[in-house]
C-alpha cells in the first residue's frame, strides 16, 4: 500500500493542559488541549487517552483529532455516549485548566497529507465527521485547490457537527462540495437532504467530481453505516485499495473511541 | 501517576479485573474495525497457501481445507483499541495441522507472517502459533465467521492483541527475519502482548 511507515518514536504519556471546551452540538463537545511534547501529526489521526482514579484504576479510551496539524492546539471532539464512563466524564467534569494524561498521534492508515493529492471524497456518519474534519482543514491550509467533497449523514440538524464552518466552506470554497444528509427529520435547509445516504446521492456526489473520480475515500462512522458506505462505492466502480475505513471502536452503549480507533479487531 | 480531577470511574467485578489486560474494558458486543472495505470472497476462489519465503510449499482449497481437524478454542480477545471480549468459541484448523499436513515437520525459520485476501498483513513468531495456541478459524460461536469479522477464515491467536488475528486471511509465510506487517509498519508494536501493554511501538 501507498502509505507507509514514518520512523515512529515511542509514544509516551504525558499531561495536556485543557485550555478551552466547546460545545459543538446537543451531544458533542470540543475540548481544545495544548500538548507539551508534541512533533504535529498526519490529518485523520487519533491519541490515546488516560484517566486515573484516586485508587489507581484507570480508564483508556481512542479519540479523534478534528484540528489541523497547522492548529496550535489539539482539538478532541467527544461525542457523549448513553452510559460513557470516559465520554461523561469528558461532558461532566473536564474545564478549562485541567490536565488530561494522553499519548499519540496514533495510525498511520486513516490519514491524509497535501502532498498526496486528490480529488478525495470524505463520507462520514455522525461522530465518524471528526478526523475527515482534520483532513478537510489540512486541505484548506495547505492544499486547496485539490477537490474534496463530503458526503455527511446525521440524525437531526442539531447533531451537525462543525455546522456553521461547514457551511463557511460551502459558500467560499469552489474546490470543496458537501452532500449533508438527515437520516431523522426533513431538512428544513436548501443545502440538506433528508434520507440515508445511497446510491443516488453517492452517484451525484461522484458526479460532481466531473469525471476525475477520486483518488482516495476517506470513510468512517459506526460499522453499519461504513459498511453500507464502502459497499455503495464499490457498486460504483471505486476501487478496493482506494477505499479507506475507520469503524467506531466499541458496542455504542459502552463506550466506544469515538471514533478513532484503527487496527483490526 | 497522579489521579485525574475528578474521575472516579467504573469498577468491574474483581474477577472481571483479573481477566483484563492494563488499559482494557469489558465489551459485550463484538464490535468490527478494518482498514478497509470487506472483501467479497468467493469460497469457490478461496484458497490458503503456505510458503517459504517466496516459495509455496502447498494449497488447500476451502473444501480440502475443510477436511483438515477441527479443534475448537475458547478465549478471551483483546484488541488495541481497548475492548476486550470474554469467553468467545472458536473452532478451526490449528497452525500445527496446517504444518503437519503439508510434510513441515522442521519448520524452516521462525518467523511467519500472515497475508490476506484484501492485502493485509501481520508478522507472529512461531512460538506463538503452534503449541495449539493459535489457528486458521472458520467458525464463530458454531456459524461461519461473516464478512465483517474476517470470513470465510481469519488467523486466531488470542494470546495477543487481535490486529494479529488477520481478517480474510489466505496464507502464511515463513521469513528468514521478524518483518513488520501492515499496522506493525504504521506505528504498532512488533509482537503485541496485551498483558504487557505493547501497543505501539517501542511500548
Amino acid at each position: 500500500m501507498s502509505d507507509s511507515a514514518q520512523a515512529p518514536a515511542r509514544l509516551v504519556w504525558q499531561q495536556a493542559a485543557v485550555e478551552r471546551v466547546v460545545s459543538a452540538t446537543p451531544s458533542v463537545k470540543s475540548f481544545f488541549l495544548r500538548v507539551p511534547e508534541w512533533h504535529g501529526f498526519r490529518a485523520g489521526q487519533h491519541v490515546d487517552v488516560r484517566l486515573t482514579a484516586p485508587d489507581d484504576y484507570q480508564a483508556e479510551r481512542s479519540y479523534s483529532i478534528g484540528s489541523a496539524p497547522e492548529d496550535d492546539l489539539v482539538e478532541l471532539v467527544i461525542e457523549r455516549l448513553a452510559e460513557g464512563e470516559v465520554s461523561g466524564f469528558f461532558h461532566e467534569v473536564v474545564q478549562p485548566g485541567d490536565a488530561i494524561e494522553m499519548r499519540g498521534p496514533i495510525g498511520g492508515h486513516f490519514v491524509w497529507g497535501a502532498g498526496e493529492g486528490g480529488p478525495i471524497l470524505l463520507v462520514g456518519g455522525g461522530s465518524g465527521v471528526v478526523p475527515l474534519m482534520s483532513i478537510l482543514r489540512h486541505r484548506m491550509n495547505a492544499a486547496p485547490q485539490v477537490p474534496a467533497t463530503l458526503i455527511y449523514s446525521v440524525r437531526h440538524f442539531d447533531d451537525v457537527i462543525f455546522r456553521d464552518e461547514l457551511f463557511r466552506r460551502v459558500e467560499t470554497d469552489p474546490n470543496f462540495r458537501q452532500w449533508l444528509t438527515l437520516t431523522r427529520e426533513t431538512a428544513d435547509h436548501p443545502l440538506v437532504r433528508s434520507g440515508r445516504v445511497d446510491g443516488a446521492l453517492v452517484a451525484e456526489a461522484l458526479a460532481g467530481f466531473g469525471g476525475k473520480p477520486p483518488i482516495r475515500t476517506y470513510v468512517c462512522g459506526s460499522n453499519a453505516f461504513v459498511d453500507t458506505a464502502s459497499r455503495l462505492l464499490l457498486d460504483m466502480g471505486l476501487s478496493f485499495p482506494s477505499i479507506r475505513t475507520e469503524r467506531y471502536g466499541g458496542d455504542p452503549a459502552r463506550d466506544p473511541a469515538a471514533p478513532g480507533p484503527v487496527a483490526e479487531g | 501517576m497522579l489521579p485525574t480531577r475528578g474521575f472516579l470511574g467504573r469498577r468491574v467485578s474483581s474477577e472481571d479485573a483479573a481477566r483484563l489486560p492494563p488499559g482494557q474494558y469489558k465489551e459485550s458486543g463484538f464490535p468490527v474495525l478494518s482498514a478497509g472495505p470487506t472483501p467479497r470472497i468467493d469460497l469457490a476462489d478461496w484458497k490458503f497457501t503456505l510458503k517459504i519465503g517466496p516459495r509455496p510449499v502447498k494449497s488447500w482449497t476451502w473444501s480440502q481445507f475443510n477436511a483438515l481437524p477441527l479443534t475448537k478454542m475458547h478465549r478471551d480477545i483483546h484488541c488495541v483499541t481497548k475492548w476486550s471480549k470474554f469467553d468467545t468459541n472458536w473452532a478451526g484448523v490449528t497452525v500445527d495441522a496446517i504444518l503437519a499436513d503439508a510434510g513441515l515437520s522442521a519448520p524452516p525459520t521462525p518467523f511467519l507472517l500472515a497475508h490476506s485476501f484484501d492485502g493485509y498483513s501481520t508478522n507472529v513468531p512461531l512460538k506463538d502459533l503452534t503449541g495449539e495456541q493459535a489457528m486458521v478459524a472458520t467458525t464463530y460461536e458454531d456459524c461461519p465467521i461473516t464478512g465483517d469479522h474476517g470470513g470465510p477464515a481469519r488467523l486466531f491467536v488470542p494470546h495477543l492483541y487481535f490486529w494479529k488475528s488477520a481478517k480474510w486471511v489466505n496464507g502464511l509465510q515463513f521469513t528468514e527475519r521478524d518483518e513488520p506487517g501492515f499496522w506493525e509498519l504504521r506505528g504498532y508494536h512488533i509482537y503485541g502482548d496485551p498483558w504487557k501493554e505493547q501497543r505501539f511501538t517501542g511500548d
